[in-house]
């Protein structure tokens, strides 16, 4: 290569370019790094205490003869922990819990119970899910990664428990809750409170039943209090016949 | 018997003016679309309860269609049918061009259309859906070789014509399985979970993408007043007969099976005998307009000296066969997810009600706009790659062609 002056102004040109772009790079990245992290300790999130156990298989037990109809606290917890709202009569809003009454159309008898995300060992939606953003974590949590949902909406075509919704709306800045994003376009559902869960603490549905309807813990631990109480009594799941196995299970079911 | 020559569309209004009609349809879908991501899902008449809409009605009918707008191709390079042979080029350009508007208006509809990237990178294997991305992905691919080797000038290369056509073939068939098995692998409800959905959908595609070959072909002709065969539309209306038979035959073991189980006879009852848009549309939408009309207009004697019945049955097959779909997709959805078999049940969230569904103009205007991308990308190539035989006259494509037609004139004459 000559070593002329025009090619010397070339390389100059050169690196003051690369040097502007490093510059530029740094600046739009910065913000982004110092969110990561800062932003826990800023948005008042523990950090879990450790790496997935997954010898661990989170679940729930639900005694529907304890929950009583029109009792939705369980509900109530849920928005207000995780940052949802759903209006009256809205087709379009999210529920990622609700309350569903169930009777028995030959007896007449009834029964109400809480149906959210059932965190099955083998879910559906987990299956059809294009780009893997619905997935099970190691102790059995299913949740959807925002970053990488599409909104294709399969998941829900997929899930037996009608437990997924898709964000129809803009949603407000105020209703993000730092460990439950939430955007328009993609799918959401119960996460089982994993941000409470991995540092050592209980649902907000299970901790706002005053029935004491609702009990958590690891259905693998032979000494949980979950787990004994499966091993004493009967219990059930949602369309146990489809073989999904889910981690929610209820006492009583009819 | 002639050799085929080739060439570009004639014209130029006529050609300009598809261009900005079929153009403004497809800027609207855009604009639709543009407008469904900006303000949310909540302006279409999708809910939380129907997940999939109007969109995705006119999405599956055209990827399902475009494998069978390939098959014009196939019969002529893999089965040998001499009068199709000369059709291969506009039927391969076409599939890839009805492929391509299917699938705009499926990926226009995400609720994050933004993260098409996400969808092309990240791969779930065990998803349906991730192996059609590389299915229709791949179809683009084997299509655009075997057109390739249909028009190269090189001697060599077109001896692999065979080849080619039957991965097409072969190609399309796997495709249209993937299709069907979107629904087919649906266990969670009542109208899906069939391992019939599969073949039922290559059944289909053998019917809609042969109406919708028909009615492009008898267009594109027409318009440009090339030579067109009346021995040559009648014999590809007779084939489409047979395909409407075999389609209904499949959608009527779907629905037999599903009813002879008592688990499954609420759903049944629901979108066959419920008095709703669902039944009206399967049987005055399916059944009557897009099978036995068509049926009885392919096969009548009419058919035989005339291509309006053709060309009327091919566009009531696509009118049944969009019928049927939303019959699956929406019907569907609408009946209740049964969490609790045998159990009435009620909530917020909408559990154990027959959900409503009211598309949108915007959601139709996507739909249709998927019509309309297939449409403008068929004519656009037509007018610059050599792709229309100049004359699809009976005597230039077969002679057996023009003896029957020479039988008809005689019968008609004794009568």
């Amino acid at each position: 290569m000559s070593q002329g002056t025009p090619d010397k102004d070339h390389d100059a040109a050169r690196r003051a370019f690369l040097r502007n772009a490093a510059a530029a790079t740094v600046i739009t990245l910065a913000p982004g790094v110092t969110l990561l992290t800062m932003g826990r300790a800023e948005a008042g999130i523990a950090k879990p205490s450790g790496p997935l156990d997954p010898k661990k298989r989170w679940g729930m037990l639900i005694d529907t003869t304890k929950c009583a109809s029109g009792c939705d606290k369980c509900v109530a917890a849920c928005k207000k922990e995780n940052g949802w709202e759903a209006r009256e009569g809205s087709p379009t809003d999210p529920q990622w819990i609700r309350k569903v009454d169930v009777k028995d159309p030959g007896t007449g008898f009834e029964m109400s119970l809480p149906v959210m995300c059932q965190h099955c060992e083998h879910p559906p939606c987990v299956d059809v899910c294009p780009t893997g953003a619905s997935m099970k974590r190691a102790d059995g949590i299913v949740l959807v990664n925002r970053h990488i949902c599409i909104g294709c909406r399969y998941c829900m075509m997929a899930c037996p428990y009608k437990a997924r919704s898709f964000e129809h709306h803009e949603v407000e800045e105020s209703d993000k809750a730092p460990w439950a994003p939430r955007g328009q376009g993609t799918v959401e559902a119960c996460t089982m409170c994993v941000h409470r869960v991995d540092t050592g603490r209980i649902p907000a549905c299970v901790e706002a039943c005053d029935k004491g309807a609702m009990l958590f813990g690891d259905l693998n631990d032979a000494n949980s209090d979950i787990a004994k109480r499966l091993a004493e009594y009967p219990s059930a799941q949602i369309r146990a016949d489809l073989g999904t196995n889910p981690g929610v299970r209820y006492a009583q079911l009819p | 018997m002639k050799r085929i020559h080739y060439s570009e569309l004639e014209g130029r209004a006529g050609f300009y003016i598809a261009l900005i009609v079929l153009g403004a349809i497809a800027g609207a879908g855009v604009l639709a679309a543009w407008y469904m991501e900006h303000y949310g899902h909540v302006v279409t008449g999708m809910t939380n309860q129907i997940v999939w809409g109007m969109p995705h009605v006119f999405a599956v009918f055209l990827i399902v269609a475009a494998s069978g707008v390939l098959n014009v191709a196939s019969i002529g390079s893999v089965f040998e049918k001499k009068p199709y042979k000369p059709l291969g080029r506009l039927s391969a350009l076409m599939a890839m061009a009805v492929l391509a508007g299917g699938l705009a208006a499926l990926v226009l509809d995400l609720g994050r259309p933004d993260r098409l990237v996400v969808a092309m990178t990240k791969y779930n294997f065990k998803s349906i859906f991730a192996w059609n991305i590389y299915l229709y992905n791949g179809f683009f691919g084997v299509v655009l070789l075997y057109l390739y080797v249909q028009m190269t000038r090189s001697w060599k290369i077109a001896s692999y014509k065979k080849a080619a056509g039957t991965l097409a073939f072969v190609w399309r068939l796997i495709l249209t399985t993937g299709t069907g098995s979107i629904f087919g692998w649906l266990v969670a409800r009542q109208a899906y979970d069939l391992a019939i959905y599969a073949p039922m959908f290559i059944a289909l595609s053998f019917s809609f993408g042969l109406a919708l070959f028909l009615l492009m072909l008898v267009a594109l002709y027409k318009s440009v007043e090339r030579p067109l065969g009346h021995g040559l539309v009648n014999r590809m209306g007779r084939l489409l007969g047979v395909f409407v038979a075999a389609a209904a035959y499949f959608v009527a073991i779907q629905h037999l099976t599903n009813f002879y189980a008592a688990e499954h006879q609420g759903v049944e009852n629901f979108l066959l005998f419920g008095g709703n848009v669902y039944s009206f549309l399967f049987w005055a939408g399916f059944v009557l307009a897009g099978t036995i009309i068509p049926f009885a207009l392919l096969f009548s004697k009419s058919a035989k000296t005339s291509m309006k019945p053709v060309v009327i049955a091919s566009a009531l097959v696509v009118i049944g066969g969009l019928s049927l779909i939303y019959v699956i997709i929406i019907g569907g959805q609408a009946y209740p997810l049964v969490l609790f078999p045998g159990k009435e049940v009620s909530s917020s969230f909408f559990d154990g009600v027959v959900n409503p569904y009211t598309p949108s103009f915007p959601e139709i205007m996507l739909g249709l706009s998927g019509f309309a991308i297939a449409a403008l990308l068929t004519v656009f190539a037509a007018k610059n790659l050599r792709l229309m035989p100049t004359s699809l006259a009976d005597e230039d494509v077969d002679p057996h062609l023009v003896q029957k037609s020479a039988q008809v004139v005689e019968l008609k004459k004794a009568a």
